[in-house]
This record gives structure tokens, sequence and C-alpha cells, in this order.
């Protein structure tokens, strides 16, 4: 069982959700990244998604896009977010996942990337434009060394391919809310409450649901459904608002917290 | 037959999207897959082509630019007289019989020097759909009179301030647009480019440039091309005209790619010259990038040209050999422009230009009896402006003295 696995297990036992938050590495810089990775944890988060920045993100809204930006001023590569995580390993055990698209995977190599990945102590991929039937070398790979392939459904997905997504992936399930690209919304989508039913009885794994998802009360309401629920934009905007600031991982950290309550 | 039935081109091509697209590409791909064949549909599209769009568009022998350049005799496939202005119009056309028949009522698109947004924002017009564009900053700024036929056509034209604001950028916005409202709207992409079944679907409404060159080629010289001339940067009006050409081994294809400033410069849009094999926006084809995997900015002085990406069945000829890819400068691109203008009296789209300057290369080390056809894809008009500011323009003043 890796670091995911084990998480979910004891998560359940504990009858609770994941808090799951995304971060662009990177953003401002890798060392306060590294700093947020900590926070992040101490907080309350069970598992931290770090992004791994591209110049052509078509899945993400303006503020992840803008951090990604942020970060690429800097030249923040693959090889250096691997280096991060190991550097944060030497401190954390919390699970990490490199959320990233498929092209800087694909320039790394796949096999290269998959054994730096497990050397570094990443426990997963997440990869918004890598569909199953076109992943399923990369999939093989990185499950050779024990490194989650997490795939994502959308509310449009057929329950054909429900099948095939769980077939594919490891660790968890990436439940996307809406039709769209991540950032804040203030509501829930109405149709989620159908949908948890279907989705789980056809996904035989931990199910996380993200995109839009800002809010405590939002958090509140789809744990109820979901074994994870993960935060990007609503955190990244809070580190784009304190950039240079001296409290801005306090900053970060008391938000999470709040999620939580 | 290619693409295979996943989409892909010996190794290029494929599907690299969200989930979310899947079921809006299998629609597409399904609908396509019906029509294809359907005698309704090719009447259709048989009738708007031809009473709408003016074809097919004239196989013309350039007798001025063959003499002065002493070599192979040279035909324009006359696309510039295409209504809109561009070979665009073959695949927006198709594309709008596709999404009425999808039901669908909204369409999408992207757009670099604004020759496929016009001839979106016209079928739009011409089918009732409601219609936005996507067009980087830089570009609108370079090709102002196209922003403003669309906009009179009633489309809305959206400005992209992001990354590099050209047609990257562009489609990345647009890719957004559909990802988010993809229930209603048909994102009408304009080249050959993109996640399957778009390079497929495009090529195919494009082909009817080279099947006409085929008959009209016929009909004058009772023989096959040697040389088939065109601009590639997405590669539609390339692809166009090469593919019915395909099984005739003996015409060799040559695509033109810009070289902006000059190959041995940073920025260009030379993607098979200069890329290597990545995956940006729906496939894996060449891509010009760094190690890292990240786009790299272009340029061109032809804004059509100016994406970093190629279609990726480009990527297959270039890859199997079946086609030469070189590159032209905007110099060169300008002075064919030049040429063209003062020999033929036709002023051609700054893209085709840089087809045209290959010429100077070509033509001139073949023989008499030898053959080349270029793709003549769209007319100078919309460059004027930008060419005006580029260059003082001398007055002749009438002087009764």
């Amino acid at each position: 069982m890796n670091r995911i696995d084990l998480k979910f297990k004891r998560l359940k036992a504990e009858g609770r959700s994941a808090l799951i938050t995304y971060i662009c590495a990177g953003d401002p810089t890798l060392h306060i990244t590294y700093e947020l990775v900590l926070e992040l944890e101490r907080s309350g988060a069970d598992i931290i998604e770090l992004g791994v920045p591209f110049s052509d993100p078509i899945a993400d809204g303006p503020t992840i896009q803008r951090a990604a930006q942020r970060s690429l001023k800097h030249h923040t590569s693959l090889s250096d977010i691997l280096e991060l995580v190991r550097k944060i390993r030497q401190k954390s055990q919390v699970p990490i996942l490199l959320m990233t698209y498929f092209n800087p995977v694909y320039q790394f190599g796949l096999e290269k990337l998959a054994r730096a990945a497990a050397g570094s102590g990443v426990d997963g991929f997440i990869i918004p434009d890598l569909l199953p039937e076109s992943g399923r070398e990369i999939s093989r790979i990185l499950r050779k060394h024990k490194v989650d392939p997490v795939f994502l459904v959308s509310p449009l997905t057929s329950s054909k391919r429900l099948g095939m997504i769980n077939r594919n992936s490891s660790g968890f399930v990436y439940y996307v809310s809406v039709t769209g690209v991540t950032g804040a919304r203030a509501g829930l989508p109405r149709d989620i409450a159908q949908r948890a039913p279907e989705l789980k009885k056809m996904i035989k794994k931990p199910i996380a649901v993200g995109f839009g998802v800002s809010a405590a009360r939002q958090v509140a309401a789809l744990s109820a459904w979901f074994a994870g629920v993960i935060v990007g934009s609503a955190i990244v905007s809070i580190i784009e608002k304190n950039i240079g600031k001296k409290d801005l991982v306090a900053k970060v950290g008391r938000f999470v917290k709040s999620l939580k309550s | 037959m290619l693409p295979d039935k996943n989409g892909y081109f010996g190794i290029f091509g494929g599907k690299y999207v969200p989930e979310t697209l899947v079921p809006a590409l299998e629609e597409l791909a399904a609908i396509y897959r019906q029509v294809k064949n359907d005698v309704v549909f090719k009447k259709e599209l048989h009738y708007y082509l031809t009473t709408y769009a003016g074809r097919p568009t004239p196989l013309y022998f350039a007798k001025n630019l063959t003499l002065l350049y002493g070599g192979a005799k040279i035909y324009l496939k006359r696309e510039d007289l295409a209504h809109t202005g561009a070979h665009k119009i073959n695949n927006t056309i198709g594309q709008a019989l596709l999404t009425l028949r999808m039901g669908k009522k909204r369409i999408i698109a992207e757009t670099g020097a604004g020759q496929h947004g016009v001839a979106v924002a016209t079928v739009a017009a011409l089918f009732k759909l409601q219609c936005d564009v996507y067009m980087g900053a830089e570009d609108i700024e370079r090709q102002k009179l196209n922003v403003y036929r669309m906009q009179k056509l009633g489309t809305k034209v959206i400005a992209v301030t992001s990354g590099t604001q050209t047609l990257k950028d562009a489609m990345n916005e647009a890719l957004r647009d559909w990802v988010t409202n993809v229930r209603t709207t048909h994102y009408m992409l304009g080249s050959c480019a993109g996640p399957h079944p778009f390079p497929l679907i495009v090529r195919d409404f494009q082909a009817v440039i080279g099947r006409e060159a085929k008959k009209q080629i016929l009909r004058v010289e009772k023989r096959w091309p040697d040389y088939l001339l065109a601009c590639v940067n997405g590669g539609s009006n390339a692809i166009g005209l090469f593919y019915p050409f395909y099984n005739a081994k003996k015409v060799k294809f040559i695509g033109v790619e810009a070289a902006g400033a000059g190959m041995n410069k940073p920025h260009t849009a030379a993607t098979l010259s200069k890329g290597t094999i990545g995956i940006l926006h729906g496939a894996k084809s060449y891509l010009l990038q760094d190690k890292d995997g990240q786009v790299s900015p272009t340029h061109s002085i032809a804004a059509g040209l100016d994406y970093p990406g190629v279609g990726p069945e480009h990527s297959y000829y270039k890859y199997t050999g079946r086609a030469e890819y070189v590159s032209a400068t905007d110099q060169e691109a300008l002075a064919a422009f030049d040429l063209l203008a003062q020999q033929e009296g036709i002023l051609p789209a700054l893209e085709s230009s840089h087809a045209l300057a290959y010429l100077r290369k070509l033509a001139p080390k073949l023989d008499h009896n030898k053959i080349i056809i270029v793709c003549l894809s769209g007319r100078g008009d919309k460059d004027m402006e930008q060419l005006k500011e580029k260059s003082n323009i001398k007055m002749t003043i009438y002087d009764p003295k």
C-alpha cells in the first residue's frame, strides 16, 4: 500500500473525507512552496496536489493560469519539483501527487519520470489532458514503480467509460464536478446529489471531487458524498494576494483550517 | 486509410483532451461517419460550395511568373477567389452542416489572421448560429480589417490577452470555452490540427482543393503535376491540395513554413523544420518547445502562420518522407507578394506569399516541361493595412504643368 491508499484507509476508519489541497509549485518560489506544503499538512490537508506549470493549461481558469505564469517566469521545471518533493519527504509523509499536462511529462520521458518520481517520493500523477485510452503506456509504467495514475471523470462521462476509468486509475478517481475549467464557484452543481450514487456504483476506488470548491460549507456538503474534496483555485488566490508579504504561509494555513470547520 | 479509428496517422494525432470533451468528439466523429457518404449531405455541401462559395476555383496558368523564372510551368490554384477570400470557407460550410445535424445552436472558433474567423462568422450568419470567435490581442492589432468584417457579420470577437496573444492562446481560450459550454456549442476548429476527428474532418472538407486541381490540370496538361507547393502552419490548405494526390507517388509535395526573421533566429514558426515531437491542443505532432516541454513563442509576419504546432498528418508526411518541408522568411514572403502583384496583378495573402517565395528557388532549376501547382490559399486585401504601415507609399502627384 502506498501513502495514498493508506491515507484513504485510515480516513475511512475514522469516518472522514480527505481534504485535498492544490498549489502550483514554484508560485511564487520553490522555497515558499516547500514551506506551504508543510503548512498545508499542519493545517489539516490530508493529500497535496502540486501543480507542475505548463505554458498552455487548457483545463485551468485564470487563477491557476496566472500561478503557472508566475512559476514559469523563473523556469520551474519538472526536475526542480521532483527535487522539492525529495526535500519535503525528509520532513513529511503527506501523500503528494503532481498535477500537470501531458507534454512536460512526455518530454521528460515516461520511464525516466516514473523512476524519478518514485525515488523522490511522489505518490501519483493527475494529467487532465490525458484520457485513459491515450495513457495506457504511462499507466503501466507508473504502476510498475508504485506511482498512481489518477484519471478524471466529468459530469458527461458515459457509464461505459466509468468502468474503463475505474480500471485504469489507482489511488483514487478525480470527479470534475462541472463542465468547465478550474476556478472558484459560488454554488454547487445541482446534479451532484443524483450523480454521486451512480459514480459510486461504477467506481470501486475512492472518489475525490474538485473544480469550483472554495468554501467550508461546500467542503462539508461534498464530504457527505465523496471520499475526498479538492480545493485549488481558492488557495492559489490567497497566495496571489499575499505575494511578498511575510504572513503568506500563515494566511494559507488559516484558510485551510477554516475549510475543515 | 489514415487516420486509424483512434485518430492516429502513424504515431501522430490521437486525442489528448480533458475527459469532458470526449462525448462531443465522439458525437462529432459519429455524425461525420454517418454523413460522409450520405448522398443528401454531399448534395447539400456541393450546393453551398458551388452556388455560395464560388467553387470550383480556377486553376490559373501564371504565364508572366513562369517566363520570369524561366523554368517549370507555374499554375496557381485560386483559393483567393473563394467567397470570403480564402480556402477557409470550404471547411466552415462543411462543419456548419455538421453543426446543424448535431442540433447545436452556438459555434465558437479560434482565428489567427482572421480568415478562418471571417469564414466562421459567414456561415454563422448564413445558417443562423450564434458565434463567438477568439483572437489574440496582437493579431487583432495586425488584422483589424478582418475583426471589423466578423463584427459586421454578427459575430462577437473576443480578444485574448493571455500568453503570446496570438493563435495558440486563442486556441487555448476556445478550448476552455468548449469545455464549459460543450452541451450546446460546436467548436469549429479551423485547421487540420486538434484532437481526432478534427484533422480528418478538416482535411476531407479541404480536399476539394486537390480534387478540383487534379481534374483541372488533367484537362489542360493531360498529365499530373510534378510539384505541389503550399504554405504550412496548421496546414489545412496544404493538406487539402496534397491529400487527393497522396497515391500519385511521382507528385512531390512541398510545404513552406514561416521562418520569421530567419531560421537562425530564436523565434520562427517553422514547426516541422525546427520542432520536436510533443502534445499540444489535443494531438501529438511536431511542436516548437523547449527541453522542459514548454511551448515556445513564435514569430511570423503572417498572423495566419504564427502557431507553434502543425496538423498531425503533416507530421506523418514529414516522418515518412512523403512531403518535404522548407521555409521562407518574412522578407522573402514580402518580396514574393510584390512580385505576384506586379507580374500577375494578384495580391496574395502574406500566408500564401510564403509558398510563392519558394518558387524562386524551385522553378528556375526545373525544365520547361515540369509543372508546379501553388495553392494560392488567400487574397492579400486583409494585409494591406499592415503592409502600409511597413512602407512609405509613394504617391505620384499629378502636375498639370
